[in-house]
């Protein structure tokens, strides 16, 4: 009896001290890229070409990029181009590539009382949204949606704050319902948005507008900087990203007849 | 909910890898914490149980305190050792399922304490007294007074199963829910919750609390049988 015990016990302990470093690259990423579904048909190829197991941790952009700044992570795919030029600066990251964009919208209730169904300046809504006192649901969690929405208030000339200025500390998705269930108005990403939409009665009221283009910028973590980065495997998964049949991938993946993310790294 | 209940015996009966494998994930991540930490558990157990000592009463209030320890913050305090720019980082631990061992050990490891102490303590004072004076060797007494008290500690030890295996804050920040590696019940149904698939996350919820059944009906029957 005792035997078997420290048997299973010596077991458990093996199995958990047994490193898994096989060739593993961890990824950061947006829950933009993962929640809509494209990292689970853009990486599969990649991980049968090449050998690599791609581990992807969802977060926000700027989780995302804390992660790469204590190198906790090889390489991270994300959307603030102000953030990850910073990152870059600093010397956390090195060759960050385009890889992609879609835009950002406003939604909001159907019934839309603030009245701003159809505008193209999307700071301009958002003064009005502020003004008639509609609910606005901020992400508030200081990712790349978040800084592209301050950016956006900070354009309108005013610091939102107050009863009607909902900070949920959440991802795009929780967000989204939230928004549902208040009937306020939120900024959010095309793709995400695409992705729930049949679950929510949350129209687009503001698009087009060229501040609301959203850009993805995939980086590697700087080697030099941390010796233990799994720096070429994150390289080979740039050269996958931004290659003609990886980007080709990219500008097929369709959710309901709609496509989330339109290639940039490879131009015809 | 019907909708949830009916979508998680699809999900069982369709086979879907990935669902099994995440049960699985969930199932042997816990077990594994639970084992190990009973082995550190049991002996202290039974020294705080069966033995004087000074400073026994703070010891107790202190592993009463840590059970009450959310799981985010064991998670952000393993966190802040193992991430690279930590203490422990060159062991490259973090979003593994090693590290959620780490989290969920800490986790289990005062609960099963205090109730395998109280299980103990509550036993007949004379048994181990009587062994020693028998001439038992100590190594003898602890195993002759678990066993007395087996169906307490498998009680203790399924509660610590039972604190490791719902929880999310430690699965989630230190395992980082990777698909097809650390993805467990928990973190599964906070993704799907933040995707808006609340029943399929209802029906992930389903399926943890028919593993918990199992385990627990198993090992209940397994004591049982012994008797």
């Amino acid at each position: 009896m005792k035997k078997v015990l420290l048997f299973a016990l010596a077991l458990c302990l093996i199995a958990v001290l047994l490193p898994a470093q096989s060739e593993r690259l961890r990824l950061a990423t947006t829950t933009s890229t993962e929640n809509s579904g494209l990292l689970a048909v853009l990486l599969p190829p990649f991980e049968a070409g090449t050998g690599i197991k791609a581990d992807v941790i969802a977060v926000g952009t700027g989780q995302a990029l804390r992660l790469g700044e204590a190198g906790d992570v090889d390489v991270v795919l994300v959307h603030a181009r102000q953030l990850e030029d910073k990152f870059v600066a600093d010397g956390y990251g090195v060759n960050r590539r385009d890889v992609m964009h879609n835009d950002f919208i406003i939604i909001g209730p159907a019934s839309d009382p603030a009245g701003v169904r159809g505008m193209r300046d999307s700071a301009a809504a958002l003064k009005r949204i502020a003004d008639r006192g509609g609910i606005f649901v901020s992400r508030g969690d200081n990712s790349g949606t978040h800084v592209k929405e301050r950016s956006l208030w900070k354009a309108a000339g005013l610091e939102p704050a107050g009863r009607w200025y909902r900070e949920a500390g959440q991802g795009m998705g929780p967000v989204i319902t939230m928004t549902n269930d208040l009937q306020g108005y939120t900024m959010a990403d095309r793709g995400t948005y695409l992705s729930m939409k049949d679950k929510v009665q949350l129209p687009i009221l503001v698009e087009g507008d060229p501040r609301l283009f959203n850009p993805y910028g995939i980086i590697a973590v700087n080697p030099d900087r941390f010796p233990h980065a799994a720096y070429f495997e994150a390289m080979q998964l740039i050269a996958w990203m931004t290659s003609v049949e990886g980007q080709r991938i990219i500008g097929d993946y369709k959710v309901d007849g709609e496509v989330l993310f339109f290639p940039d790294a490879v131009t015809d | 909910m019907l909708g949830a209940l009916g979508q998680a015996i699809r999900l069982l009966i369709a086979g879907d890898r990935e669902v099994y494998f995440i049960a699985w994930t969930s199932l042997r991540i816990s077990l594994v914490s639970v084992v190990i930490a009973s082995a550190l558990s049991l002996p202290l157990g039974f020294l705080i149980g069966l033995k004087r000592f000074p400073g026994k009463k703070s010891l107790i209030a202190f592993l009463n305190t840590l059970m009450a320890l959310p799981t985010v913050v064991v998670g952000l305090l393993v966190y802040s050792f193992i991430s690279r720019a930590g203490p422990l980082g060159s062991l490259g631990l973090l979003f593994s399922p090693a590290a959620i061992h780490i989290g969920q050990i800490i986790l289990c490891f005062p609960l099963i304490t205090s109730l395998v102490y109280s299980a103990l303590s509550r036993l007949d004072r004379r048994l181990p007294e009587t062994l020693i004076t028998l001439g038992a060797r100590p190594a003898e007494v602890f195993r002759m007074t678990i066993w007395e008290g087996r169906i307490a500690i498998l009680s203790a030890l399924l509660s610590g199963f039972g604190r490791v295996v719902g929880e999310v804050g430690v699965a989630m920040m230190l395992g980082g829910n990777i698909r097809w590696y650390t993805r467990t019940l928990t973190t599964a149904i906070a993704l799907e919750t933040s995707k808006g698939e609340f029943e399929l996350g209802l029906a992930l919820g389903i399926i943890l609390m028919a593993i918990a059944f199992l385990v627990n009906f198993t090992l209940h029957g397994v004591i049982k049988h012994e008797r």
